[in-house]
């Protein structure tokens, strides 16, 4: 809290408002602020924050002293918060409201939400840095002072500051040549562990855009090994912000939203092509996890999470393949053919079990040749419409014609 | 004569309590008609739960099924709803079958009365239960409810109570 510096929160010449949002309380790192709840409000050059109560009370911080930021889930009783890490204060900074502080992070805690929106502005405040293609009149401390502010011996530290900005420079390089792959800005921050499963579906989003891609994240793959063993807590709160900035929905922490990302939306296309064959051979159906076990056995090196194949699979009917998702009573989910009829496959059933007088649903399921799984599920379903009742027994569970 | 059992009674579902609505409604309604006509038929006036449950109305063991404790709790319950059944004590171990209703009773007596031209005379309910009528033997068991019903039918009875023996006078 002690890099941000009083103001009187009106904006400079160059400088936009993008989004404020109420009700957000200020951390100095884990202590509340001593200040009330305010508005936060987010320029192009700017964050700044405002007492609800009292209006004169105004600070700010430049965006150029943010080094980065992550969301933090809300829980009970407490509030979705978005910490934000910050450059060491600097020496000639303005007064602010407090002189000093042993964090060198903050949080801004949204008791009346709004955090998801901010947040996605606040990425893409980052990103752009408009503020250094337009200056304001009034001078903003950087997050690189000048010269005579550093008054720390040049040893160690200075050894370290000469690594962060090599370091630095090789991110901007990758950067660079990345946003001009993906053609969307990219941006990375310090090389961090990355693991194996994470990289296969960063992986398989690089493929699909260009060769060049794959052989970049390999090489830096290759560096993080070598840095085994050395995962820090920050390097994993960097790796997180590196895959946001890739456009990966982070694996970690929950969905950012429901319309999907970029590679849910390639992949349900991809499926809608392979499944094709598959469904049609087993009667229009299948359930998720054959699915799942059929495409990865054929994709075999870069495979699919569950949870994006479900993400995926969501997304059919509005990208208007010929598939369709469908969740069981039970909580059964299977994949179908949109052209697959579900009164067709009871009206068999029905003609199935009065053949036999009864069934129970492992003999169906041999009948038909679909899984166990499946056969109870459409013997359940012409329960429900009241086709068949059932037989429950210590014999097991058998299904008759209903001639109730 | 041996009892008739419906088709019902040889239908293995039949003994596993439906879980769909409809089919449970229909499944109640054979049950509850099943249990009547039984008790009819053996003249049994009363059921203790877990004989019941032994009893070859809900034990079929000839294709191996019965019919569970729960279900047949949901049968009586069934019953007691359409006023068929009362329940002897409050753990619900033994019940009353009333396989004609008191209202059905009440009426009964009141066309034997009349037909016997005993209307506005007192008599105690032990004459009416003990007549050559062998339809009426199972009023000593409903005395009271025959008395409920025969007051509902408009007023037409009213019962006096005379040295223990109930009095009722039918109009």
């Amino acid at each position: 809290m002690d890099r941000f510096v009083w103001t009187n929160g009106l904006l400079e010449m160059n400088e936009t408002l993008v989004i404020q949002q109420r009700g957000v309380r200020l951390y100095d790192g884990e202590d509340k602020a001593k200040l009330d709840v305010g508005v936060v409000l987010l320029s192009t050059h700017r964050l700044l924050w405002r007492d609800q109560k009292n209006n004169e009370c105004c600070i700010c911080i430049p965006l150029s002293q943010v080094i980065f930021f992550e969301e933090q889930a809300a829980g009970i009783g407490k509030s979705a918060k978005i910490v934000v890490h910050l450059h060491p204060v600097l020496e000639n900074k303005e007064p602010g409201p407090y002189q000093q502080s042993k964090y060198s992070y903050i949080k801004l805690s949204f008791k009346e939400h709004g955090q998801i929106e901010f947040y996605r502005r606040l990425t893409e405040e980052m990103t752009q840095k408009r503020w250094e293609n337009t200056p304001v009149s009034q001078p903003i401390p950087t997050g690189v002072g000048p010269k005579a502010g550093r008054t720390r011996a040049v040893g160690i530290v200075g050894i370290e500051r000469k690594l962060e900005e090599k370091r630095k420079e090789t991110d901007k390089n990758i950067s660079e040549s990345l946003s001009r792959l993906v053609g969307r800005p990219v941006i990375m921050h310090n090389t961090a562990m990355i693991n194996v499963i994470s990289l296969d579906s960063a992986n398989h989003y690089l493929s699909l855009q260009a060769k060049e891609m794959v052989e970049v994240s390999k090489s830096i793959a290759n560096k993080i090994k070598d840095k085994q063993g050395d995962i820090t807590e920050d390097e994993t709160i960097r790796f997180k912000s590196y895959l946001l900035s890739m456009g990966i929905a982070n694996p970690v922490t929950r969905e950012t939203h429901g319309s999907g990302t970029q590679y849910h939306i390639q992949l349900a296309k991809q499926l809608g092509d392979i499944l094709q064959a598959p469904l049609e051979e087993r009667g229009g159906m299948m359930a998720l996890t054959e699915v799942y076990c059929l495409v990865n056995r054929a994709r075999g090196m870069e495979l699919l999470s569950p949870e994006d194949l479900v993400n995926a699979c969501k997304m059919f009917e509005s990208l208007k393949l010929p598939l369709r998702l469908r969740v069981f009573d039970s909580g059964v989910m299977v994949v179908q053919l949109q052209s697959h009829s579900e009164e067709e496959m009871i009206a068999s059933a029905l003609d199935n079990v009065s053949d036999k007088g009864s069934l129970t649903a492992e003999e169906f399921a041999k009948l038909l040749g679909l899984s166990v799984l499946l056969a109870k599920e459409r013997l359940l379903l012409a329960e429900k419409m009241g086709h068949l009742c059932r037989d429950d027994s210590v014999e097991g569970l058998r299904f008759y014609p209903n001639l109730f | 004569m041996s009892f008739e059992w419906p088709w019902q009674y040889n239908f293995p579902p039949f003994f596993t309590l439906q879980p769909n609505v409809d089919t449970r409604q229909k499944q109640l309604a054979a049950w509850c008609s099943l249990v009547l006509s039984f008790c009819r038929q053996s003249k049994l006036f009363t059921l203790d739960v877990l004989e019941a449950q032994e009893s070859a109305v809900f034990n079929n063991n000839r294709i191996h099924r019965k019919l569970s404790v729960e279900a047949i709790q949901v049968v009586f319950e069934e019953l007691r709803k359409k006023g068929n059944l009362e329940w002897l004590d409050k753990n619900k171990s033994r019940c009353l079958i009333m396989w004609r209703r008191p209202e059905e009773w009440g009426k009964l007596i009141h066309q034997w009365v009349s037909k016997n031209g005993m209307v506005n005379l007192v008599f105690t309910l032990y004459e009416l239960s003990n007549g050559d009528d062998t339809e009426k033997e199972g009023i000593k068991y409903f005395m009271f409810p025959c008395y409920i019903a025969l007051y509902q039918q408009n007023g037409n009875a009213s019962l006096q109570n005379y040295n223990f023996t109930v009095k009722a006078t039918v109009r």
